[in-house]
């Protein structure tokens, strides 16, 4: 039942674009990065300084000590030299923890303010994506690239990038040092070089694509979740939990394998690195031996090679992972850019034109729509609301009713034909003031978590505590809020749980309300409230509506008769349209609906 | 250290696999003991005694230790990855579970993108620092006391010199670790609160887009994320100070070595072999001091995550199922309220305030009252989604906490106010209770729901995905999708909650003509605003504030004054006028 994760293959390359593009964020914090980059260079020459020492203190112990077997006595300054040598050492690493410190602070000072950038304009530019892109992706896919794919960057940011450089800094320090030993023992340990390089290359190859696969699969369990959590109510009331824990065991098992397969790969790969690596110290030791046996190479040199040997690895090792995490994050990046280069919904116009002081005309001039291609929905929609009067539009469901909605406040932008706003073509009006003109009771109320006031306050920020309630009080919502155990503070949770449906209903109608709109549309803003309140509510809408025009789409058709014009709609078209009276008389459509509903009543009365 | 043991309590089941791990630790850290032993015979024995025809044995006998400590290598991590992998994978079906099973009060309170967080983020924390930390750990704290056991045997007095080194470094990470993980804490509570925010924009995108509130969300967001900035620059901060500090003590230690071994190798007391052996075992024994700061970052990060995790697993559930609950047969469907009271929190109004109600099987109750007044209420307490504060519910005369619960919920129907249908194929959505329904019955649901003709008419028919995933449909059609999903249950009770509300009138006339079939033989409870659904019922019950102040019908209720009549009065004064 649960959905597979869309398993987008992202077997794409490394992309260089990719990585330019992510380096730009550190762009402005460059200073940072260049200061943590050379304290890093401060840390590895000190950290392989080590070795050097240790060269030069077996170079002094060993003629020292075969002077005293040889019974002349300890060599003058051999004591002096031993503490120099301490001395430096400590001084090494003096400059290795205040550079580590430095480095530490300045990559993550960059890294972070970096993600921080990166996040914060992903997200505002989530605030201006069309719902075309909603309706493509899933809430969890989007949560998932500003929380996982993110993550993933910031951890390459953060600590990955700087590791990598550190790697490369000591493999070249080592090599150096290994190169001014000695040559011919430094060329002879590299022999094994090749053989390394394969190794590393065959086997990152392949825990990249593994890892791919774990992303996928792992995405596939969030997926699940993320439905599992939003639905678990309809789950608790079909006691459908057993077979979703099979699904999701399913599911999580295939993770578990794809993990799996990945390890295996990984507990393969470090012991031949370390394989391969004590080739490299046999050579050393072998042939080196023999150079301190034919006198070409010291104690002291062949010391420093077995040393510098053994820190080759680390970084070597640490490359190739990296190199991993480095995929990883390029592949998560890659996704956010995907995002990120979304066109952002019906662009605002170049030359945007003013809303006079707004009356509240609006026209729907032959209006085509549909939400995928090739399905229609609206199939020419005309009509006009006067300033300050109120349109209301009945039918079946599905016929289009909430499509207009969606038109007008421009969450789509029709096909062909037009809409108008005062005579102004919306798409020229900037979006903003659109809907700043408008104020909308959608179908779906949706209540965010926070206090009840925050919420009225929703439809216009600047609104004082008096206006607020004064909202409240007109829809008939104060009386409850009131009652509420901490009245207009009480706290409701995500979706507004704690209130009832209806109360819900009332909230996102004040809402609306509070805003003062030019134009007010109600789709189905009463369906949850009971016949009594809802009366109240008609009854202060008069008065609230006076001076606006009020799109009111509603089944109820009490809630209808008064409308200045009445449009049914069938089918995405109008198919009848004008006063409660006319179309009562027309006994069309409109008086069969109307009928309908009361037919029961009537009949029961009758009785 | 709580949530260490618990985490490991998971692990047991795979000992085993801990056992193979650590066998090949042991020997892996063996042979890393073998290599500084051949370097000092390559020394003193070859280099400096003259044997030189062993120096070849020796160069392969460092390639054969390699290539045996390889091997257990692989089976070390391999062993050990399985079972981290094993107790990630249990830990995230017991939380899959649970947060199936945590009651509807939970629910109400807690926010989608928290629990998210919970279930991803801090879950994949948990899982790194098994994989890699916990053996990492193991692995340096053996190789630390085998290191230095084998250092005593080398030269008690320069290991002397060392060891104060040691507790210093101790007292380092200790300090480090006290102050990082409450900073790691803030830090996972600060993705949550990420997540939070983002899960409410995207779910709520069309009240931030129609209410032009974009900028107030985007500065909603930028608080949080500040916030969590700012705590993991904290964090970084105590890294910055106590991780070179560890390296520093440790460097202490190799200076002493260099300069007082150096000397005890000059007067003989030490040979060569033995200082650079000595010098090669003191590296193994910072190495684990220097990854030690590493290492406890990443289990008080690990610790930190694993205290949300268990925290959400421990979260009681409050609705749970008594042991030796009452198995139920196919219920007759007699349902009583008995002088329920009920409130959603403590100190809350009460949101049911003494009702009594008496339901024969088979009878249809319909309830009408102001919004608020606990009608959804009455209905979320049958199939005891909560429980009550007083009083009981009774089911066929069993109190609804007595019975099993699948048993009780199998047995109801609810279409619930709000729609939710899962992102899947119509069919399955329609099939969600039953999961083995076949297709003729799947389409009598849809049928009688009003909806067959609509899916037909998709080029995919009811194989048609819908959800987040697929079709947006409008809200009158999602509605009929929920009414067919509880009507192919085949309940013994049904629960409609203004089922049709967004359904235009008449289509809810052919609804309500297919429902007074359906009815028949079943308990029905509707609640509705429109007088025809009401006149579906036997019995009309009204309700205001939480008691009932009505009950009787239709034709009872119209010869008193009162809620109902007003209501009555209002509808018809409009249905004469249109006749
Ligand atoms: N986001 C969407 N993507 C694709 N199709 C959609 C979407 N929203 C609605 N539709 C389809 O467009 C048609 C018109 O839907 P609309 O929501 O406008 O109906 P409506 O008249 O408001 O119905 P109701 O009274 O049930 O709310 C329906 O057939 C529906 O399936
Ligand atoms: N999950 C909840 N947590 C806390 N309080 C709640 C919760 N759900 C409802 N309430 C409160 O309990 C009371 C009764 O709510 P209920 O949902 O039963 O009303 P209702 O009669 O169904 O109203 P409506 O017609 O609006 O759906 C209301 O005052 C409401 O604020
Ligand atoms: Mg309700």
């Amino acid at each position: 039942m649960h959905p597979r994760g869309q398993g987008s293959g992202e077997r794409a390359p490394f992309r260089l674009a990719t990585f330019r593009r992510l380096i730009g964020y550190l762009a402005p914090y460059r200073r940072d990065f260049a200061l943590a980059s050379l304290s890093l260079l401060l840390v590895q020459a000190a950290l392989q300084a080590g070795p050097y020492l240790v060269k030069r203190a077996v170079d002094l112990v060993t003629p020292a000590r075969a002077a005293v077997q040889a019974g002349a006595g300890v060599p003058p300054g051999t004591l002096a030299g031993l503490f120099e040598i301490a001395a430096l050492y400590v001084l090494t690493s003096l400059v290795s923890w205040g550079a580590t410190y430095a480095q530490t602070y300045f990559m993550s000072w960059a890294g972070q303010n970096a993600i921080y950038e990166l996040r914060a304009e992903l997200y505002a530019h989530l605030q201006r994506l069309s719902f075309r892109f909603f309706d493509r992706q899933p809430a969890g896919v989007v949560m998932s690239r500003v929380t996982n794919d993110v993550n993933t960057i910031e951890e390459m940011l953060t600590q990955s990038l700087l590791t990598i450089v550190g790697s490369v800094a000591s493999l070249v320090l080592i090599v150096t040092m290994m190169l001014l030993l000695n040559v011919r023992l430094a060329l002879a340990a590299f022999v094994v070089m090749p053989i390394l390089g394969a190794a590393v290359f065959f086997f990152s190859v392949r825990v990249r694509r593994a890892y791919d696969e774990v992303r996928n699969t792992i995405a596939n369990v969030y997926a699940n979740l993320q439905e599992s959590i939003s639905g678990v109510r309809v789950t608790q009331s079909f006691t459908r939990e057993s077979v979703n824990l099979d699904r999701f065991t399913g599911i999580n098992d295939e993770n578990f394998q794809a993990n799996m397969r990945a390890e295996r790969l990984n507990a393969l790969f470090m012991p031949t690195v370390d394989a391969i690596g004590a080739l490299a110290t046999a050579v050393i030791v072998w042939y080196g031996g023999r150079l301190v046996i034919g006198h070409d190479l010291g104690y002291g040199d062949l010391v420093a090679f077995v040393m510098y040997m053994d820190r080759f690895y680390g970084p070597m090792r640490q490359m190739a992972s990296f190199y991993t995490q480095m995929q990883a994050a390029m592949a998560a990046a890659d996704k956010v850019f995907g995002v990120m280069d979304e066109a952002p919904e019906g662009r605002d116009p170049v030359r945007p034109r003013r809303l006079s002081a707004g009356r509240g005309r609006i026209d729907f001039e032959d209006v085509r729509f549909g939400y995928r291609e090739g399905e229609e929905v609206l199939h020419g929609v005309s009509f006009t609301a006067e300033p300050g009067r109120t349109v209301a539009i009945v039918g079946p469901t599905g016929a289009g009713k909430s499509s207009l909605v969606n038109l007008l406040a421009r969450f789509y932008d029709p096909w062909s034909g037009c809409i108008r706003l005062d005579g102004v073509d919306i798409r020229e009006i900037p979006q903003r003031e659109l809907r700043r003109a408008l104020g909308i009771v959608l179908q779906d109320n949706f209540l965010f978590s926070g206090t009840v006031a925050e919420n009225i306050r929703y439809g216009r920020l600047d609104a004082t505590d008096e206006e607020v309630e004064a909202a409240a009080r007109a829809v008939g919502a104060d009386a409850f809020i009131r009652r509420l155990p901490e009245g207009y503070a009480t706290v409701v949770h995500e979706r507004g749980s704690l209130l009832s449906t209806g109360q819900r209903q009332l909230v996102a109608f004040a809402r609306a309300l509070l805003r003062d709109p030019a134009v007010l549309v109600l789709d189905e803003a009463t369906s949850n409230v009971d016949a009594a309140t809802e009366v109240l509510i008609q009854r202060a809408l008069a008065r609230l509506l006076e001076g606006r025009t009020a799109l009111v789409i509603a089944h109820r058709l009490s809630t209808v008769r008064g409308a200045d014009l009445i449009l049914v709609m069938d089918g995405g078209r109008v198919v009848e349209r004008g006063r409660h009276e006319e179309l009562l008389l027309a006994g069309g459509h409109y008086a069969e609906l109307y009928r309908a509903q009361f037919k029961d009543a009537v009949a029961k009365a009758g009785g | 250290m709580k949530t260490l043991f618990r985490v490991l309590r998971y692990a047991r089941p795979y000992r085993s696999s801990l056992a193979i791990g650590l066998l090949g630790l042991v020997v892996g850290t063996a042979m890393d003991m073998a290599v500084p032993v051949i370097t000092r015979y390559v020394i003193d024995f070859v280099l400096l005694a003259g044997h030189h025809a062993w120096l070849g044995w020796l160069a392969a006998a460092i390639v054969a230790t390699a290539s045996f400590k390889g091997v257990f290598w692989f089976f070390q991590r391999y062993a050990m990855a399985f079972m981290a992998q094993k107790v990630i994978f249990d830990v995230r079906g017991d939380l899959y579970r649970h947060l199936q099973e945590l009651s509807f009060r939970f629910y109400d309170r807690a926010q989608t993108g928290q629990i998210m967080s919970r279930v991803s983020q801090d879950v994949e924390l948990l899982r790194r620092f098994l994989s890699f930390g916990v053996i990492q750990l193991l692995g340096q704290v053996l190789s630390f006391a085998v290191v230095l056991v084998l250092l005593f045997t080398i030269d008690p007095v320069l290991t002397a010199v060392v060891l104060p080194v040691v507790p210093l470094v101790a007292l380092a990470v200790w300090q480090f670790n006290r102050r990082v993980r409450p900073k790691y804490q803030e830090i996972q509570q600060k993705q949550a609160e990420i997540t939070a925010v983002l899960q409410e924009n995207v779910t709520g995108v069309r009240v931030v887009r129609s209410f032009a509130a974009e900028d107030h969300e985007v500065e909603k967001f930028r608080r949080v994320n500040w916030a969590y900035l700012e705590k993991n620059l904290e964090a970084m901060r105590l890294r910055a100070t106590w991780f070179p500090l560890m390296s520093l003590s440790a460097d202490l230690g190799t200076m002493l070595v260099l300069a007082i071994g150096g000397w005890r190798t000059v007067t003989g007391t030490i040979s060569l072999g033995m200082l650079v052996q000595f010098l090669q075992y003191l590296a193994m024994l910072f190495t684990p001091l220097r990854m030690l700061g590493w290492l406890v970052n990443m289990g008080s990060r690990a610790i930190a995550a694993g205290n949300r995790v268990f925290e959400l697993l421990d979260t009681r559930r409050e609705v749970a199922e008594r042991p030796g609950a009452l198995r139920l047969g196919r219920l007759q469907g007699a349902v009583r309220l008995e002088r329920v009271r009920f409130r959603y929190q403590p100190g809350a109004p009460w949101a049911l305030d003494g009702v009594d109600l008496a339901v024969e099987p088979g009878e249809t109750i319909a309830l009408l009252g102001a919004t608020g007044s606990g009608k959804s209420t009455i209905l979320q307490l049958i199939p005891r989604f909560y429980d009550v504060d007083e009083g009981c519910v009774r089911v066929d005369g069993h109190d609804v906490r007595d019975v099993r619960l699948a048993d009780l919920r199998r047995q109801i129907g609810i279409v619930p106010q709000e729609t939710f249908l899962f992102s899947t194929t119509i069919a399955e959505n329609i099939a969600y209770g039953r999961p083995g329904a076949s297709r003729e019955e799947i389409v009598r649901a849809a049928k009688a729901a009003q909806i067959h003709d609509f899916i037909a008419s998709l080029p995919k028919g009811y194989e048609t995905v819908v959800g987040e995933r697929g079709l947006g449909l409008s809200g009158g059609q999602k509605q009929r999708i929920a009414i067919a999903r509880a009507l192919l249950l085949d309940p013994a009770i049904l629960l409609l909650d203004e089922a049709t509300s967004s359904v235009d009138t008449e289509t809810e006339a052919l609804i309500r003509e297919a429902l007074r079939r359906l009815l028949l033989g079943r308990t029905a409870f509707v609640v509705a605003h429109r007088l025809s659904t009401v006149r579906l019922a036997d019995r009309i019950v009204v309700l205001d504030e939480g008691r009932i102040v009505q009950e009787g019908t239709h034709d009872e209720l119209v010869r008193v004054p009162g809620l109902y009549r007003d209501i009555v009065r209002l509808q018809l004064a409009e249905a004469r006028e249109a006749v």
